[in-house]
């Protein structure tokens, strides 16, 4: 039995249906249509210990609906999810002891105190001793750089610094699995590659689970390599990262500089992207073409300098994973 | 016990914080403590009033104003039902706490932090105005003794109230409709825009049996001895009572709503 268990997990949400208009308006004070969303629809996984998962999906995937299912919040209508041993919502104030949790887009942090306050307070809530609070707090102050900013309030904290504090507040009891909803949204360059480093360094050092969602791909790429896609509400693939890579990218970049090129040869299945003086890049589809064959057809051509070969962008892949599946 | 009470301690000095608002505040009770006492003065000389003396209805007013903060239940930290509204009471759900306790812990700080920063004023002040228009002394110091434990036991209800009031905000997703037409019934019949005692007899009987007249009525009619000892003690077995229904019945409905909970805004 793994450490997280996920087994046909089900959540339909209610919502209300109005159309625009004063008439529909009124009319909707006396009747209501509704319309059920399966937000999570027949989802099973399983999650070892000490792992580092990606959760990813188009908004409205149903991926948060799942976290918040995974956490104790929402209460699933049918499935089974068990976490450590625990039912997260029936043993809810058992099992919260053992997780931390981050959303991205919401505050755990008390809004008119500094912030060393709002640790005490986590202290007082999860009652860790002394000993317990101070070995944990100081390796967090450490990692994620937090000395010179304790004893702001944190209505006055950028984002990025309030992402550390919220990280370090969801680390400080020192839980065994670590949820990130978007952790990463709406920091800058700098703030990101930050927070990606000391979520792998938590890692390593505590042997956190981690679970993440995210919609920046270049997170994905820094922090893990199984991926978990849903769509939907359904799952729609679960495996590593070079798996969705080898299975949905058959094209690569081509990168071509030489001196002087006689004439451009026209090559099936390859496409150029930019052509200047001395360099030309093309897009080719291995699997019709092959790059060596590419390159020595230019050979003909020209004297070439040097080459190189580009995956394509795991963005790009993305976007083309979600079209073929329809989402 | 600890982290409720570290978590009103935290609450305490983060809303001591807020002087502009209490000077604003201020001017605004001594200002309608006034404004009341000359209305109630006409009011007075026209007519007889048996169930209250004018003296003790003058001091009535000015610990209505002093202590404006606790008993007002209108007036609530609209921190929950925002948290409820954007989704961010997820994170309370994510603690290893009784959210009930949490919240209650949250609003009866909110309460007394607003309350310490207006009420010193207003006792130092309102004592020293010329008589009758003055806040007398207490009728004895058992009465003041019971005064004292009947306030703080009634900030007690009113905080329940309110928690109870936002466990609501679950079930209808709001707090404009259904709450805040009781809190403003709620607030008329705890006696905090007219004293109970000039209320028409039918709302009187009504009274009796609604824990309301317990959270500020009471109090200051035991400071000014227009209710007497052994009513008092009576009335105080009373809150206790209504604080535990209150506890039971709060914790059932907060309950009740997680299940049916949907955290709203992604």
């Amino acid at each position: 039995m793994s450490y997280i268990n996920v087994k046909n997990l089900n959540k339909t949400f209610k919502v209300l249906q109005r159309d625009s208009g004063l008439k529909k308006a009124f009319r909707s004070l006396f009747k209501r249509d509704y319309k059920y969303i399966n937000a999570v629809d027949n989802i099973s996984f399983e999650i070892d210990e000490g792992e580092i998962v990606a959760y990813i999906g188009p908004n409205g995937a149903g991926k948060s609906t799942t976290i918040k299912m995974l956490t104790g919040i929402l209460k699933p209508d049918s499935g089974e999810i068990s976490v450590d041993g625990f039912n997260p919502f029936t043993d809810r104030k058992k099992y919260v002891k053992n997780i931390g949790v981050v959303f991205g887009q919401k505050s755990q942090l008390w809004w008119d105190l500094p912030v060393i306050e709002s640790f005490l307070l986590l202290k007082d809530i999860y009652g860790l001793s002394d000993y317990e609070y101070n070995e944990s707090f100081n390796q967090l102050k450490k990692l994620l750089d937090l000395e010179n900013i304790l004893s702001t309030p944190v209505r006055q904290l950028s984002l990025g610094t309030r992402m550390r504090c919220e990280i370090a507040a969801s680390l400080l009891h020192n839980p065994k699995i670590l949820f990130l909803d978007e952790p990463t949204i709406g920091l800058d360059a700098v703030s990101k590659v930050s927070v990606r480093k000391f979520i792998k360094e938590i890692n390593k050092k505590r042997k956190v689970t981690i679970i993440l969602t995210s919609h920046d791909m270049a997170d994905i790429e820094a922090l893990t390599n199984r991926l978990i896609v849903i769509g939907h509400g359904k799952k729609l693939y679960d495996g590593t990262l070079n798996g969705i890579k080898k299975k949905f990218t058959s094209n690569k970049k081509l990168e071509i500089i030489f001196d002087k090129l006689n004439d451009i040869p026209n090559i099936k299945n390859t496409k150029i992207i930019k052509k200047e003086k001395n360099r030309i890049i093309l897009e080719v589809d291995t699997k019709e073409v092959s790059i060596s064959s590419v390159v020595k057809k230019y050979t003909n051509e020209c004297e070439i300098k040097d080459i190189n070969v580009y995956d394509e962008d795991i963005d790009n892949i993305i976007v083309k994973l979600y079209q073929e599946l329809n989402l | 016990m600890k982290k409720y009470f570290s978590y009103f301690k935290a609450e305490l000095m983060a809303g001591i914080q807020y002087r502009g608002a209490a000077i604003s505040g201020l001017t605004t009770q001594f200002f309608w403590g006034i404004i009341l006492i000359f209305v109630y003065k006409a009011f007075y000389d026209y007519t007889s009033i048996r169930s209250i003396n004018y003296k003790e209805l003058v001091s009535y007013v000015w610990l209505n104003q002093a202590f404006f903060c606790i008993i007002y239940i209108n007036k609530t930290d609209s921190g929950i039902t925002n948290a409820i509204l954007d989704g961010t009471v997820a994170y309370e759900l994510l603690r290893p706490y009784n959210v009930f306790t949490w919240w209650f812990s949250k609003l009866i700080s909110k309460r007394y932090s607003m309350v310490i920063l207006r009420c010193i004023p207003i006792l130092i002040v309102s004592p020293i105005i010329w008589s009758p228009y003055n806040l007398s002394g207490p009728k004895s110091v058992a009465s003041f003794l019971l005064f004292v434990l009947a306030l703080f036991l009634g900030s007690i209800i009113v905080s329940l109230i309110n928690v109870l009031i936002r466990s609501i905000a679950f079930y209808t997703h709001q707090d404009k409709g259904i709450t805040s037409i009781i809190t403003r019934v709620a607030d008329f019949l705890s006696g905090f825009f007219l004293p109970i005692p000039l209320l028409p007899d039918l709302l009187i009987k009504i009274t009796k049996y609604l824990p309301f007249r317990l959270i500020g009525d009471l109090p200051f009619r035991i400071y000014s001895g227009n209710i007497n000892i052994t009513t008092a003690t009576y009335d105080i077995t009373l809150q206790v009572i209504w604080i535990i229904l209150l506890v039971i019945i709060g914790n059932i409905v907060l309950l009740n709503s997680l299940k049916k909970v949907s955290i709203q805004g992604g």
